[in-house]
C-alpha cells in the first residue's frame, strides 16, 4: 500500500522534492503539500482503493505523513482497529 | 494598576465603545490611528483579557472577546478592527506559547504593560495568500533574524511587538513557515505603501520593509501551519465578522431611530420605511445567528486539536466569514434606503458613509473570492453535514 500510496504522491502531491525520497513520518505540509494537492491525493486515494474518508478523518493528523495515510487508509480498509 | 475594578466586560466595553463614538468620524476623515480608543482600551486592561490567569490575565474566551468587538464595532470600525487583530495575534501565543519561557513570560509583559500587538503575514510576491513566505528566518546562534517585504501592516507603526511569518529556514518550501514575536526595540520599519482607503481607515494599515533581530527563542516553537490551522484562521473569521455584526448593529439602530421620528412626526400613517426597518432587522437576526453559531462551535471544537484543523470546521469557517461579509452590504444598504439623503449625507444622526465603506473590506480581508475557492477545494471531499442541532 504504501508504494501505491507514494505513487499517488509523486502524481498529485506537487511537492518540490521527489516522492521517493520523503521519510515515512516526515511532515507533508512542511515539504510543500498545499491544501489543495492534499485533497487531490485524497481523491486519488478514494478512487484507487475504492473507499470513502469518513469526516472525523479529514483532519490534519490523517494526512500529515505518509505513515498516517498508511494508517488511516488501513483503519477504513478494517485492517487495524483504529487511528491512534 | 489602573484596573477598573467592579465592571463588567461589557460595561468596561462601552466605556470604550463612547471615546471611539466620540473621535470615530474625525479617525475616518484624516485616516489616523484611533488613539483615544486604543488609549481607552488600555486603561479598561481589554489587551490582556485573554491571557491566562495564571499569567496576570482574565482567561476570556472568544465569545466574550467576540462581544467586546461588536460592542466596538458599533461606535468605530477601525478601533475594533485592531482590537480584533490583536487579539488575533494574541490567540496564537495563548494557544502556542504557553510550553515556551520566553513567551509566557512575553504574556506577563502584556498583561502588565498592556501592549499592542500586530502581524505581518502579507508579503510582496505572494499574492495575498498568507500560508505562503517568500522570506526566511536566519538563526545564527542564539539570535534570529529577518527581513521581509511586509506590503500591509496594520497599525505597524503604532504596536509594541509584530508576529511575523516567513520560511522556517533559507532552504524551506514555502509552506513550511514559523511565526516569530520581535518587539519594538528589535526591528524597524520602513514605509514602503500608504494606507489610503475607502473605509477601515483608522487601521493604518501602511506597507513596510521590516528588519528585525532577536533572540531565536521568540520564535514560536510550533510549524506556523498549526497556528494558521488551530487558532488564526478561525479566530479571524470569528472576531472579524463579530465586528462587521457591530456596524450592521449600529447601521440598523440609525434607521430604526429615522423611522421612529418620522412615526412621531405624522402619527397614523405608517412611515415608507418602516417594512423595510423590518426586513433589515430579520436580515440582522440572521448575521447574529450565524456569528454565534460560529463562536459556538468554536467553543466546542477548542479542546481538540483534531476538530480544530478538520475539514468541516474549515468549511464551516470559510461560510461563516463568507456570509456575514456579504449580510452586512445588504443590512447598510436597507438602512441607507430607510435614511435616504439623511443617511448618505455625511454629519447628520442618520449618516451611513463610513458604515458602508468600513464594510466593504469585509469581503476583500482574505478574499471572498479565494476562500471560496478553497471551500470548493475541500467540498470534492468534504460531506455536507447534514444535521440541524449538531
Amino acid at each position: 500500500m504504501e508504494s501505491k500510496i507514494r505513487e499517488l504522491l509523486a502524481k498529485h502531491g506537487g511537492l518540490p522534492v521527489a516522492a521517493d525520497l520523503i521519510a515515512d513520518d516526515a511532515d507533508l505540509y512542511a515539504a510543500g503539500m498545499s491544501s489543495f494537492a492534499s485533497v487531490q491525493i485524497m481523491l486519488a486515494i478514494e478512487e484507487t482503493f475504492d473507499i470513502e474518508f469518513p469526516d472525523n478523518l479529514l483532519n490534519r493528523k490523517s494526512f500529515q505523513s505518509i505513515a498516517a495515510i498508511v494508517r488511516t487508509v488501513e483503519v477504513i480498509l478494517g485492517v487495524s482497529e483504529a487511528a491512534e | 494598576m489602573n484596573i477598573s475594578t467592579g465592571a463588567s466586560l461589557s460595561e468596561r466595553a462601552q466605556r470604550v465603545g463612547a471615546v471611539a463614538a466620540a473621535h470615530a468620524d474625525q479617525v475616518d476623515v484624516e485616516g489616523r490611528f484611533p488613539r483615544e480608543a486604543v488609549d481607552a482600551m488600555i486603561t479598561e486592561r481589554l489587551l490582556s483579557i485573554q491571557i491566562p490567569a495564571g499569567l496576570g490575565g482574565e482567561n476570556a474566551s472568544l465569545s466574550e472577546i467576540a462581544e467586546v468587538c461588536s460592542l466596538i464595532g458599533q461606535s468605530c470600525a477601525a478601533a475594533a478592527m485592531i482590537f480584533a487583530m490583536h487579539h488575533i495575534k494574541l490567540s496564537s501565543l495563548v494557544s502556542h506559547g504557553m510550553d515556551s519561557t520566553w513567551h509566557r513570560a512575553f504574556m506577563r509583559r502584556i498583561c502588565e504593560r498592556q501592549l499592542l500587538l500586530a502581524s505581518a503575514t502579507t508579503e510582496g510576491g505572494i499574492g495575498g495568500n498568507l500560508r505562503n513566505s517568500i522570506c526566511a528566518i536566519e538563526i545564527s546562534g542564539d539570535r534570529c533574524s529577518l527581513e521581509k517585504d511586509a506590503t500591509v501592516i496594520s497599525y505597524g507603526a503604532f504596536a509594541d511587538a509584530i508576529l511575523i511569518t516567513s520560511r522556517a529556514h533559507a532552504d524551506a518550501a514555502s509552506t513550511d513557515q514559523v511565526m516569530t514575536v520581535f518587539t519594538k526595540d528589535q526591528y524597524s520599519l520602513e514605509r514602503t505603501h500608504v494606507w489610503d482607503t475607502l473605509g477601515m481607515r483608522g487601521t493604518c494599515s501602511d506597507g513596510y520593509l521590516f528588519k528585525g533581530n532577536a533572540p531565536a527563542e521568540q520564535v514560536l516553537p510550533k510549524p506556523f501551519a498549526e497556528i494558521a490551522a488551530q487558532s488564526m484562521l478561525a479566530t479571524s473569521h470569528l472576531l472579524w465578522s463579530s465586528v462587521w455584526y457591530g456596524i450592521a448593529v449600529n447601521a440598523v439602530s440609525r434607521a430604526q431611530n429615522f423611522v421612529r421620528a418620522a412615526a412621531r412626526k405624522s402619527p397614523g400613517a405608517p412611515p415608507p420605511g418602516a417594512l423595510r426597518l423590518a426586513e433589515a432587522s430579520n436580515l440582522l437576526q440572521m448575521l447574529k445567528s450565524n456569528v454565534v453559531a460560529g463562536l459556538k462551535e468554536f467553543e466546542a471544537a477548542k479542546a481538540e486539536p483534531d476538530r480544530l484543523s478538520s475539514m468541516g470546521f474549515a468549511v464551516s469557517m470559510n461560510n461563516l466569514k463568507v456570509g456575514s461579509s456579504e449580510m452586512i452590504l445588504t443590512i447598510i444598504n436597507h438602512a441607507m434606503l430607510i435614511c435616504g439623503i439623511l443617511g448618505y449625507k455625511n454629519g447628520t444622526p442618520f449618516s451611513l458613509g463610513r458604515h458602508l465603506r468600513d464594510a466593504h473590506s469585509a469581503q476583500l480581508m482574505i478574499s471572498n473570492d479565494r476562500i471560496l475557492g478553497n471551500t470548493s477545494n475541500l467540498l470534492l471531499i468534504h460531506k455536507q453535514d447534514t444535521s440541524l442541532m449538531e
